[in-house]
């Protein structure tokens, strides 16, 4: 019983809870500032099913008025998340442009490498 | 007419300015938009607080659609008051970059400073002024990029570092704020401040709440850099563009703290965060942290303006003090030193970019004896280092008074001491500044310094006035945070 209920029923937020944890684990464990990037994106777009499955109604159609459709999805979250897809792209975009600056500056974007050179 | 569309404006007028001053591309241009903008928003954000204090909070609706369904921009005392703050120190500022803008900042890139400044006073004022909790995070982020950017125009390469490293912390601080914003709308349905705090009391599974409240605590803890959450907060300071520091300094950390209060005393209220859960003594311990690991630490730089990024982590410490004391002085406490010490950081990093603009350094052993050449820069420094340390006659006394008042109504009488103990680690980092500076003969670097030029002086001059003012008049700070306090405690009574 537990699994059904507790795990099948509410997949969508494992799958979140996962992305979110193996995202937040890659921006800690890798040094390379690139992968980095790619672990801080995961972990913004685990956020994006949190608020998704929050606002779908199973059956449920898009919010637009019409004869015989009487359940619709909440809208709200979607809208939202338009916003915050958008804030996640201008992260990435300025991480990877600074990240490009990096490289230039100090030859090498692994984080143990620079920070070696500068100790000296 | 116009006065009706204030709170839209406080928002608009910044981001617009952004926009033109980026597409001239020429500094000096960008420079007077900034100008114009930034000197705008003080009659803003005062005329707001002005009728706050007349006639109650404001409620503002924006695009015309009604909250809780539309975004609500809501000014009370407190956001009226953060937002006088920030629009204050971002006017005094501006004057003082362009000088400083055109020696540190590369050629060409002077127009993206501004851009980058207007968009983040955008962000802040924003943060401020908004009631709804997902509008906060869109211009937190509009704040924390701009900001990013901003770090990472320092000249030095280790700046692109520093802003590298604020922006993945700065990034998950923001996410997780977002994860907990979605479970509080999963629960109630609403983004409306005041709504979800209506709501929350109907809310019959309190656990999504409370790893709600969890997630926004250290999201935005992130953002405020309380202690140990602090670390990308000296290498940004100190390899910042000189005004791009003292206006993070001075409003960035600040807001945060604002934005905290909000959610602490106003959504979740007083009698669930400190009442049933032990958020106080969480705080308490990590406020004392603040105040002592970070001023132990401060003692041992010899970057200065690493120095007074340390001291920000440990009079933030101060401020969430007052938070962890949640009572009606402690609380009045911790709002008055928000303002407090934004204005006397302020001070000292404009000094410390005008000690950068003349000598292109701020080592320690470089400004020996450069009190002989600029004795009014360094004069500047060593009140506004009075008020750090918290002596009477200067702003840092009122608020560690109203702190300490707190702690004794508390019966917490050893946090008094601890309060004094603090004050005087920050006598040694301080004291050491004033030492090399004042007593020491000059050294190469110093010789050669003269006073920077009034564009840069003034401003400074002007953060070292107010905080001498703040120490005797206190009708504004003590008078609005007093009863703001008394506002969000309203539900302890």
């Amino acid at each position: 019983m537990f699994v059904f209920t507790d795990i099948i029923a509410h997949y969508n937020q494992w799958v979140t809870v996962f992305l979110m944890v193996a995202g937040l684990y890659i921006v800690v464990a890798r040094g390379n500032m690139v992968k980095k990037l790619v672990g801080l994106s995961l972990f913004q777009t685990s956020v994006y099913l949190l608020y998704i499955s929050a606002g779908k109604i199973l059956g449920g159609t898009p919010p637009i008025i019409e004869a015989g459709r009487e359940v619709y999805s909440n809208p709200l979250p979607h809208v939202l998340i338009l916003t915050a897809i958008v804030v996640g792209v201008a992260t990435l975009a300025l991480g990877l442009a600074l990240v490009v600056r990096i490289n230039e500056a100090f030859g090498t974007i692994e984080e143990d490498e620079i920070f070696a050179e500068d100790a000296e | 007419m116009i006065a009706s569309q204030l709170p839209a404006l406080q928002v608009v007028i910044p981001l617009l300015g952004a926009a033109v001053a980026a597409l001239t591309r020429r500094s000096a241009i960008a420079w007077g938009i900034a100008l114009a903008v930034s000197w705008t928003m003080p009659l803003i954000s005062g005329a707001l607080l002005l009728q706050v204090l007349t006639s109650g909070p404001i409620t503002y609706s924006l695009g015309g659609w009604n909250p809780p369904w539309g975004i609500e921009y809501r000014i009370d005392l407190l956001n009226g008051f953060v937002l006088v703050l920030v629009s204050l120190i971002g006017a005094v500022i501006i004057p003082y970059a362009r000088a400083s803008v055109e020696q540190e900042i590369p050629q060409g890139r002077g127009a993206w400073f501004y851009t980058m400044y207007l968009l983040c006073l955008c962000g802040l004022l924003g943060i401020a002024i908004t009631a709804d909790a997902f509008n906060a995070f869109v211009f937190l982020e509009v704040s924390s990029l701009s900001t990013y950017v901003l770090i990472a125009l320092g000249r030095d390469r280790r700046a692109l570092l520093a802003a590298y490293q604020y922006l993945i912390l700065g990034t998950i601080g923001a996410t997780f704020y977002v994860i907990g914003v979605g479970l509080l709308y999963t629960m109630t349905g609403t983004l409306n401040l005041a709504d979800i705090a209506g709501r929350l009391s109907e809310v019959e599974n309190a656990r999504p709440v409370l790893a709600a409240l969890a997630f926004l605590t250290v999201g935005i803890s992130l953002k405020l850099a309380l202690f140990p959450l602090h670390v990308w907060l000296p290498n940004a300071y100190a390899y910042a563009p000189s005004a791009a520091t003292a206006f993070l300094a001075a409003t960035a950390t600040k807001v945060a703290v604002y934005l905290l209060i909000r959610f602490f005393f106003t959504v979740f209220g007083v009698i669930f965060v400190f009442k049933t859960l032990p958020v106080s003594p969480i705080f308490l311990a990590l406020s004392l942290a603040a105040m002592f690991g970070a001023s132990i630490v401060a003692v041992f730089q010899n970057d200065v303006k690493r120095m007074l990024a340390y001291s920000s982590v440990a009079q933030i410490g101060y401020i969430t003090l007052g938070i962890a004391l949640a009572n009606q002085d402690g609380l009045t406490g911790g709002i008055v030193h928000l303002f407090n010490h934004a204005i006397t950081k302020g001070a000292l990093f404009l000094v410390m970019g005008a000690v950068l603009f003349r000598t292109g350094s701020v080592k320690l052993e470089d400004l020996a004896g450069l009190a002989k050449r600029m004795p009014i820069s360094m004069g500047a420094f060593v009140v506004a280092g009075l008020s750090i340390i918290g002596t009477p006659g200067t702003a840092g006394f009122i608020s560690k008074w109203y702190l300490a008042l707190g702690a004794l109504e508390r019966g917490d009488w050893w946090l008094v001491f601890l309060l004094v103990g603090s004050s005087v680690i920050s006598i040694i980092y301080i004291g050491r500044v004033v030492e090399a500076t004042w007593f020491r003969p000059a050294g190469k670097l110093a010789s050669g310094a003269r006073e920077p030029p009034r564009s840069m002086l003034i401003p400074a001059l002007i953060l070292v006035a107010a905080t001498v003012y703040f120490g005797f008049d206190t009708t504004l700070t003590v008078g609005v945070a007093e009863k703001a306090a008394a506002a969000l405690l309203e539900g302890i009574r």
